[in-house]
Parts: C-alpha cells; sequence; structure tokens
C-alpha cells in the first residue's frame, strides 16, 4: 500500500493524542487548574492535528458531514462518530478539571472509552480488510490499541504503567510483522485464484493492460526493499520502545529526559507506521505480476 | 445505506469468455468513450500526451500466459472489470453511503455527490475495479451502463453495455444470472464459468469462461504423410547437376 503521509501522521499522532485522554479520563494523573489545561492542550493537539491532517486525505472534504451517517455498517464512519464524541465529552470533562477544579468522573470514564473506542475503529477500517492479508487478522487492532494504551501513558507521567505496556507492545508489534510476513502466502490468494487459471498450469504475466501507471498501481502496489524495511524496524524498536524504556529505568530523569523519551518514541511509531502501510501487499497487486509469494 | 440487500430481483452481469477474447482493447475504448461522456464525471486523463500518460478507466485487459505440466504455454488475454458482486466489500466499508448495491437489478453504483473520495472501497475491492479521477477526485467504477441497458432512445441492439456491443470477438455476454434459463446462465452451466478469487467470499456475479482444451498435434496429422519431401535425394538433370556442381573447385 502507498504510504500516505496524511494517513501516517493521523494514526501516529491522533492514536498518541486518544491515548493521553484515556489516561486523563480515567483521572491518571489527577490534575485539576493550569496543569489540566497544559496536560489537555497537549492532547488535543495531537488528537485534533492528526484528525486534520486525515482530512487531507480525502478527495472532496467539504463532503467530510457525510460520512457520520453510516455507522451502523461502515469502520470509517464509526472512528468519525466515535472521535467527534471522544472529543466533545472530553471537552467538558476537561473544563471541568480546568475551570471548576472538580472531576466528573462519570463523564471522564465515558469519555475515556471513546477515546479507546476511536482507535479500534481506526484500526478495525484497516483489519476488516481481506484484501490486505497482512492487516486482516486480530493483532493489528492489538497492536494499534498496544501504541495507543503505552504511548498515552508516557505522556500522562504514568511511568510504571508505561513500562509494561511499552514492553507488552513491543512483543506485539513483532508478533505483528513475523505473522504479516507471510500473511499473503499464508492467505490462498495468489494469481492461479485471482485469473481462475491455475488449474491450467502455472500462471505467468505477459502483458500489463497499458504502458504507464495509473491509480491501482500509485495506490496498491507500493514495494519496499527487504534490507530497507529491516533497517527501519529496528529503528522502530529502538526508538519507540528501547529509549523510552531507558529513561523510565534511568533514577531521577526529569522533565527533559522525558520530553526526550516521548520525542524517540512518537518517531518511533512514525517509522513502525509507515511499514505498516508500505509493507502491507493488497492483493490486487497479484494481476500485475507485483507479488512474488 | 451502504448495507447490502439480502437478495436482488435480477442480477445483472457479464459473462467474459476467455478462450475467444482475442486482447485486441476494443471493449477498453468503447467503455472508456461511453462513460466518459454519460453518467457521472467524465473519466480524466493526466499526461496523456507525454512522457507519463495516466488516466481513469473502468475495464482493463491483462495478459497472462499459462503453462501446463505438458505441451506449450497458452496465451490467454483477460479483460477486468467489476464484478458486481452479491457480496460487494467496497459497500459496506462506504462512510457516507455513496456505494450501494441496487436491489432491483444488483448493479453496484457510486452515488457521486455523496463520495467523498476517501477510496477505501478501492481498497476493499480485491479486483482493482474501482479507481479514484485524479481530476474529479471522485470513485468512478463499471455501472454496467446502466444508461445504455434501460436507454428507450437507444435502438434495442445497443441497450447492451458498451463492451458487450463492441466486442469483435463475441467474448462477452450481458444478461440476468437470476434466471436460470437466461444466455449467460447457460453459457456458464455449459461451460464451466468460474469466480475471481471465490476465497475472498465475495461472490462475484460476472462470471469467466475458462480457456476450452487445446486441440493437440496428433489429432489434426492427418495430412501429414502426403507433405513428406517427395526426393530427398536430386534425380536425373538435377542430380548430374548437383554432383557436377559438388566436384568443382570450392564445392562442399
Amino acid at each position: 500500500m502507498h504510504p500516505a503521509p496524511s494517513v501516517i501522521i493521523f494514526s501516529t499522532l491522533s492514536g498518541i493524542g486518544f491515548g493521553l485522554l484515556a489516561w486523563l479520563g480515567f483521572g491518571y494523573p489527577a490534575v485539576t487548574g493550569w496543569t489540566a489545561f497544559a496536560f489537555f492542550a497537549i492532547a488535543y493537539l495531537l488528537a485534533v492535528g492528526g484528525l486534520i491532517a486525515s482530512t487531507t486525505h480525502l478527495g472532496h472534504p467539504e463532503r467530510a458531514l457525510k460520512a457520520f451517517s453510516q455507522w451502523r455498517s461502515s469502520w470509517l464512519s464509526r472512528e468519525g462518530v466515535c472521535a467527534v464524541a471522544a472529543l466533545l465529552i472530553m471537552a467538558l470533562y476537561g473544563a471541568g478539571l480546568v475551570f471548576f477544579g472538580t472531576r466528573w468522573g462519570f463523564l471522564g470514564v465515558i469519555g475515556a472509552l471513546l477515546s479507546l473506542g476511536t482507535v479500534f475503529t481506526t484500526a478495525m477500517i484497516y483489519t476488516q480488510l481481506k484484501t490486505v492479508p497482512r492487516w486482516n487478522h486480530f493483532t493489528t487492532p492489538a497492536m494499534f490499541m498496544g501504541y495507543c494504551v503505552s504511548g498515552g501513558a508516557l505522556l500522562a507521567n504514568q511511568w510504571a504503567e508505561a513500562f509494561w505496556l511499552l514492553l507488552l507492545t513491543a512483543i506485539i508489534q513483532v508478533i505483528v510483522w513475523w505473522r504479516g510476513d507471510t500473511a499473503l502466502a499464508q492467505s490462498g490468494t495468489n494469481l492461479a485464484t485471482a485469473t481462475g487459471l491455475g488449474t491450467m498450469g502455472g500462471v505467468r504475466p505477459f502483458e500489463p493492460p497499458h504502458t504507464g501507471t495509473n491509480y491501482l498501481l500509485r495506490e496498491f502496489a507500493f514495494q519496499v526493499g527487504r534490507d530497507h524495511a529491516f533497517k527501519l524496524r529496528i529503528l522502530a524498536m529502538v526508538l519507540a520502545f528501547a529509549i523510552p524504556l531507558l529513561v523510565i529505568l534511568l533514577p531521577g530523569a526529569g522533565h527533559f529526559m522525558a520530553l526526550i523519551a516521548v520525542i524517540s518514541h512518537i518517531v518511533g511509531v512514525f517509522a513502525s507506521r509507515w511499514l505498516f502501510f508500505a509493507e502491507a501487499e493488497h492483493v490486487v497487486g497479484l494481476y500485475y505480476g507485483k507479488r512474488t509469494v | 445505506m451502504t448495507t447490502l440487500p439480502q437478495s436482488t430481483e435480477k442480477k445483472l452481469g457479464l459473462v467474459i469468455d476467455l478462450d475467444t477474447c482475442v486482447g485486441c482493447h476494443a471493449c477498453v475504448v468503447s467503455c472508456k468513450g461511453w462513460n466518459t461522456e454519460n453518467y457521472g464525471a467524465p473519466l480524466s486523463d493526466q499526461d496523456p500526451y507525454g512522457k507519463e500518460p495516466s488516466g481513469t478507466f473502468l475495464n482493463r485487459v491483462h495478459s497472462y500466459e499459462v503453462q501446463p505440466d505438458e505441451g506449450h504455454a497458452a496465451l490467454v488475454h483477460f479483460p477486468k472489470s467489476c464484478l458486481h458482486c452479491e457480496d460487494a466489500p467496497c459497500v459496506t466499508v462506504c462512510p457516507t453511503g455513496a456505494s450501494y448495491k441496487r436491489v432491483e437489478d444488483g448493479i453496484v453504483l457510486v452515488n457521486e455527490s455523496d463520495c467523498i473520495g476517501c477510496g477505501l472501497c478501492a481498497w476493499a475491492c480485491p479486483y482493482g475495479a474501482r479507481e479514484l479521477d485524479a481530476e474529479e477526485k471522485v470513485m468512478k467504477k463499471c455501472t454496467l451502463c446502466v444508461d445504455r441497458i434501460y436507454n428507450e432512445n437507444l435502438p434495442e441492439v445497443d441497450r447492451v453495455p458498451a463492451c458487450v456491443r463492441t466486442c469483435p470477438a463475441g467474448a462477452r455476454h450481458f444478461g440476468d444470472f437470476a434466471d436460470p434459463d437466461s444466455n449467460v446462465s447457460i453459457l456458464t452451466a455449459e461451460r464451466g464459468g468460474m469466480d475471481l478469487m471465490p476465497e475472498q467470499g465475495t461472490k462475484p456475479v460476472n462470471k469467466y469462461l475458462p480457456p476450452r482444451e487445446r486441440d493437440r498435434s496428433e489429432d489434426v496429422d492427418i495430412l501429414a504423410p502426403f507433405l513428406d519431401p517427395i526426393a530427398a535425394e536430386p534425380q536425373g538433370f538435377m542430380g548430374w547437376l548437383d554432383k557436377a556442381l559438388t566436384a568443382m573447385p570450392g564445392g562442399r
């Protein structure tokens, strides 16, 4: 799949932003007044900034309101509904903390669940696609949720929880890569089933339909070099997990070190998310001979 | 609503005969010609006469080489367009309801004024049947020429999809798969019409007829004995000439 910057920025920043909102909703850290304002400002910048980035991916963003209508059937629609509901309820909850110094716990829990729901529905947009065997598995939402709650914990200054959640997410990430590398071969979809000609013999692409490129090739036939992918995986593991874990283990790490950990984590998640799209094989590539299994 | 209908009254679709398709791409051209000036936004081209031409097409013809265990490889031309699936994943993923499957005839269409151009339906389609137009930024797909097949302003013979009407090899057939006595149902039953990627669970309506088995050389070789060379060694005057020339200096 084409690793579109808009979608990578969106899912990375919003994932962490909604993660922080979830922690704040559950009352961790229990902040009020200006401290609460700072936490909420960071969370909203990340979550809303990501959502705005995602609209640049649309051909007709001016019609985006229509996307709230099909929540009964569409995960993308559900994501929109969840995101707006989470942002509205968390704004009310945040106003209580910042301006009135009171924690409306019920509102916070609802907002936190909606925030988690937003990231879950984002993950399900990818997970539902049978056309991308690498994504079509329960480990995809597990990974998205892992990044959401561990990144959120890091930002929410919940370091004890962040430590274990980062470890858990790192393990899920490795499983996702390990399983994903054989997912297309395991899916049973290949050029033989795509053309139905497999019963006659071995099928090989002879001529593409056109000499130039097209939307399908631009969108679905992205291929990343194996060496590059491996290096980026190592980089993602070091930046997203190893460095933040080290900072947490350092005795007496202050605000500056915390900032290093957070930035390192976010850059690592960007690398992981780029790979999530770039390495994903869409079965339509089979018709163009772009997938050698 | 982007939920799929439980069942449709008709199941209109195509039968594509991989045995008779000659790979001329006439269906591609007629499809683009009809659909760029009729239903919905035009099918744009980018840099059409330049270095990197690219454009929106609703129908494309691939060519594959099939190598059997024994014998010669076969070249199979493979037209591909929307299969108007019964369980169309492109419809259910749509967040706006722009993508829908018609209850009356099963055609999968896009309401372009509701399309936000998110591209998720194209992601959900395993066949590459949907293309986001680079100019109009809305999703384009085969409409089964919905503006031809019911069009009473056209002569009756033209009330079929443009690709079917134009095919010079008779490799494309249009009809109702819900009717067991229709031309397409009979063709599918007689020739073993198949689904593409059945494991994806999309239940495509369009069917592909596999290439028939090729004639083998021993079956057509009854004239071979009469085609043997008549004289291996030249006789008479030609024989003398051959010997004489060979004996000359520089002869073989």
